[in-house]
């Protein structure tokens, strides 16, 4: 009796009633009946490390990303994953103005934020709550701006605070942006997992409670799932938000389990402890694929991998030097070693699926001895020493930055430079690396949309370069003035002669070395259907089944 | 006996209060400000930094700051984690009893395993069973704890599927936080599933359980044996016998009371080690204890955690020790009147 319950609970879900039935039956047949109902309706996802925050506008993390944004949150738009177009969100529907600095949403009815322990909706979203999401971060006065250190750092790097000069709502469900010029990213940027909708009215009662703080670490939205609790290097426990505008999320409950270590991650998902498993480690894809209750997905996506220099920091201020180290480093040895060749080497942070790459980019080559010349040139004819900071988690785009870091400490002792390896815990690293204490780093990024804007303004403009986002700490005119221009005009033919440029420029100043273009991979359990790798952003795990044969 | 209880108690006083000093001092042997080791906050804002100053009396002297300290230490203000931002005393209190329910399962198996086994291989020292039973012993004490975890997770959660390999429950099961003692808490449940959950903590806890015990159990059936040995040659179990009581009798009201005195005196010295051991378990099992909470804090340099955990561990040994020996006290008469 037991298990049927189970399965007449999920068979709320709608359409796939009769199938889901016809499962639970031959479940009750008996081929795994020792299942208890709480471990059928939910779902384990095996994450890498633990969340910094709950509210996506103060993070840039992928593994904070992943964890919240399209669990709990909704966007204006959304991304349609296989062909990077906008697709209606929150907004049913938007209009631009002719002269591109006005943008109108008209939002959908009838949208429901999470009820909670702490938090119990009055009203469905409606435009307050879009200008509270938005004027949390462009007004310096509002009362949540300063909360968890008004750091904003995804909008901060597209220079979201002097493009948009207003927003304003014009009724309940109408929503006007007003900008201070042209920008063809600024829907892109709207359908990023970081700007999520928030609630004003449960703002409003953490005011009149005086509890502020709580905004970011008990969250409130109206994605597919509801928060319940976080312990801090342990699991997140979500529950399915029944009141979900769109099909209600397929798991009742849904467990981030958090597991720093990779052999762990994988021991996990073996023993089936976890249904998904991020990142599994790509020298073990083989060994995994080879089991017959565990599939491999696998997907090209929008990343890059690469090595920042501190460009404000002696030597690294010297084009010449960091040229040099560029021409010291095999990349070849690291593709095998690091990426098991699930990568393409990289040219340009841009990966080579985009629209607006530089196929004409001379290969970067790797040369010990033109290496040398140039540091002589550059005054070092004997080297000299520095630290290489390697992030201490496994992403997408560095699967191993530790074992990357020691291939280059190697190639690097030829030229006479002397390297250090430096890694921290992630939340520490990340932190010490916004205060740009390093010398060079190696990190990356994962697209958050189809925008090629997304690759250079979060990465390299000024404006990142203040917030700490700018790993390379470069603020170049030349730069900001080229991808600036490319984002005053819609014409997309326009719009790539100035990024082809300035990929040309950043090949010569060589503010960072990207190394590779990785492909992501996600293991998961056999008798899970419905989880798809996500190549704009983070994971999205409510259309997950259990399908126990 | 009361004099000695007191001497005792006086003595606990004493090491604890250096032990305070030490953890007072670790704030300002610590990298980083003082202020924010002391307090745990990472962002002090400017106008924060003078009240927080006179109320963490850092104006003052020394002495007057471990005063305050002290104070907040016996008040439950343990300032805060860097890591997570939240009060330590609480996030102490959710892991402790994690560590506490591990390392006292682990206990119970030493004491009912170790024991027996002890006894059984004291009857016949030259006897086969009991050179198996010290064979098996030996090996126990001198393997490696982290190998011989690894071992059984290789064997028993990926070879064989049998059990989780990590955690104290499965992360499906929310079992809400009353005593700590994950039983405990299941059993106070309302929840529908509260067999299945039961059911699936006991799988968890076996492994970890088994690893920790291993020692203390292997430490246990050595004493027990050399000290029944040890008593078995004494003059008045060679009387009992004598006046015609049989092995059984003998060894149940003569030779066990007195053979397991030192015994009870091996838990407090063994204590220190098993805490010890419990760490690494907790490293290689993710059993959200306070070992590994301790070895994360380390990692992530979350100096306040670091503080509050080696106080809070420290005590605990320290307790422990000087309560084992007082009952060794209570118990042996020998000892009492001396």
């Amino acid at each position: 009796m037991k298990l049927q319950r189970g399965w007449i609970s999920l068979s709320g879900v709608g359409r796939n009633t009769s199938s889901l039935l016809l499962a639970g039956v031959a479940a009750l047949s008996g081929c795994q009946p020792d299942l208890p109902e709480t471990v059928r309706s939910g779902l384990v996802y095996c994450s890498e490390g633990s969340p910094e925050s709950f509210n996506p506008q103060l993070v840039t993390s992928g593994t904070t990303i992943d964890a919240i944004s399209q669990q709990l949150y909704d966007r204006l738009l959304d991304i349609a994953p296989d062909s990077g177009e906008l697709t209606p969100g929150l907004a049913q529907s938007w209009q631009v103005s002719a002269d591109g600095k006005t943008y109108r949403f008209k939002l959908r009815s009838n949208v429901q934020f999470h009820q909670t322990e702490y938090f119990t909706p009055g009203r469905p979203l409606n435009a307050q709550d879009v200008l509270f999401t938005f004027n949390r971060i462009m007004q310096t006065g509002h009362p949540f701006h300063y909360q968890g250190g008004g750091n904003y750092p995804f909008f901060q790097s597209v220079a979201w605070a002097s493009l948009v000069n207003k927003v304003v709502a014009e009724s309940d469900d109408s929503v006007r942006f007003e900008l201070s010029r042209p920008d063809s990213s600024f829907l892109s940027n709207l359908a990023t997992d970081f700007a999520a909708i928030l609630s004003a009215e449960y703002a409003e009662q953490l005011v009149a409670a005086n509890t502020l703080s709580r905004m970011d670490s008990h969250p409130i939205g109206t994605g597919p799932f509801r928060f319940k609790e976080y312990q801090k290097d342990v699991l997140i426990r979500y529950y399915r938000h029944r009141n979900y505008w769109r099909e209600p999320a397929k798991p009742d409950q849904l467990v981030f389990d958090i597991v720093p270590n990779n052999a762990r991650r994988m021991a996990k998902l073996f023993t089936h402890e976890c249904d998904v498993v991020a990142f599994p480690r790509v020298a073990e894809l083989k060994l995994i694929s080879q089991r017959p209750d565990v599939d491999v997905q696998e997907s090209t996506s929008m990343n890059v991998g690469f090595w920042a220099f501190n460009t404000r920091k002696a030597p690294f201020d010297n084009t010449k030097v960091r040229q040099a180290l560029a021409y010291a480093i095999n990349r070849d040895a690291i593709l095998q070693a690091v990426y098991f060749g699930h990568a393409t080497a990289a040219n340009s942070v841009l990966p080579p699926t985009s629209w607006a790459y530089n196929p004409d980019l001379p290969v970067q080559q790797y040369d010990p001895a033109i290496a040398k010349a140039l540091l002589k040139e550059a005054g070092y004819p004997n080297g000299f020493s520095m630290d290489i900071w390697a992030m201490p988690v496994q992403r997408l785009y560095n699967p191993n930055a530790l074992k990357m870091a020691e291939l280059m400490q190697a190639d690097l002792a030829q030229i006479g430079v002397r390297a250090s390896i430096v890694s921290y815990e992630w939340n520490s690293f990340r932190r010490k690396l916004s205060d740009n204490e390093h010398d060079s780093v190696l990190i990356g990024w994962s697209a958050d949309n189809a925008d090629p804007d997304n690759f250079f303004r979060p990465l390299l403009s000024c404006s990142a370069a203040d917030t700490g986002t700018n790993r390379a700490n470069w603020c170049d005119e030349n730069f900001d003035r080229l991808i600036g221009q490319a984002l005053l005009t819609a014409d997309q033919k326009q719009r790539r002669s100035y990024y082809l440029a300035a990929q040309q420029y950043l090949a010569e100043q060589m503010p960072l070395l990207s190394i590779a273009h990785s492909q992501r991979f996600q293991a998961i359990s056999s008798d899970i259907k419905g989880v798809h790798i996500n190549p704009y952003g983070g994971v999205a795990l409510a259309g997950a089944v259990k399908d126990i044969k | 006996m009361t004099l000695y209880l007191l001497r005792r108690l006086f003595l606990l006083a004493f090491v604890l209060l250096a032990l305070s000093l030490l953890a007072f001092s670790l704030a300002y042997m610590f990298p980083g400000d003082i202020l924010q080791n002391l307090t745990g906050l990472r962002y002090i804002a400017p106008e924060q930094v003078a009240v927080l100053t006179t109320e963490y009396r850092l104006d003052q002297g020394y002495l007057a700051q471990y005063v305050a300290y002290l104070q907040r230490i016996l008040s439950g203000n343990w300032g805060l984690s860097f890591a997570s931002q939240q009060p330590l005393l609480q996030e102490i209190g959710v892991l402790l009893p994690a560590t506490l329910e591990l390392a006292a399962y682990a206990l119970l198996i030493s004491f009912f395993a170790g024991i027996p086994l002890g006894i059984i291989a004291a009857v016949k020292p030259e006897g086969t069973l009991s050179k198996i039973i010290s064979a098996l012993a030996i090996t126990g004490y001198s393997i490696p704890v982290f190998w011989w975890a690894l071992l059984l997770i290789m064997l028993f959660s990926l070879g064989l599927g049998w059990l989780p390999t990590a955690g104290r429950i499965g992360v499906l099961y929310e079992v809400k936080h009353i005593s700590g003692f994950m039983l405990v808490d299941i059993l106070l449940s309302d929840s529908a599933h509260r067999n299945d959950a039961l059911l699936n903590a006991l799988r968890h806890m076996l492994l970890p359980t088994l690893v920790l015990a291993t020692y203390p159990t292997t430490v246990m059936v050595r004493f027990t044996k050399d000290s029944m040995l040890d008593v078995w040659e004494q003059s008045y179990i060679k009387t009992a016998r004598a006046k015609g009581l049989n092995r059984l009798q003998v060894l149940y009201r003569h030779g066990l009371r007195n053979a397991l005195l030192p015994v009870i005196r091996q838990i407090g010295l063994q204590f220190s080690t098993l805490i010890t051991l419990a760490m690494i378990t907790e490293v290689i099992f993710s059993w959200p204890g306070i070992g590994r909470w301790l070895i994360d804090s380390i990692y992530q340099r979350n100096y306040p955690a670091i503080q509050a955990g080696l106080l809070v561990i420290s005590t605990l040994v320290i307790s422990v020790n000087m309560l084992t020996e007082i009952l060794h006290r209570l118990f042996n008469p020998l000892a009492r009147k001396r």
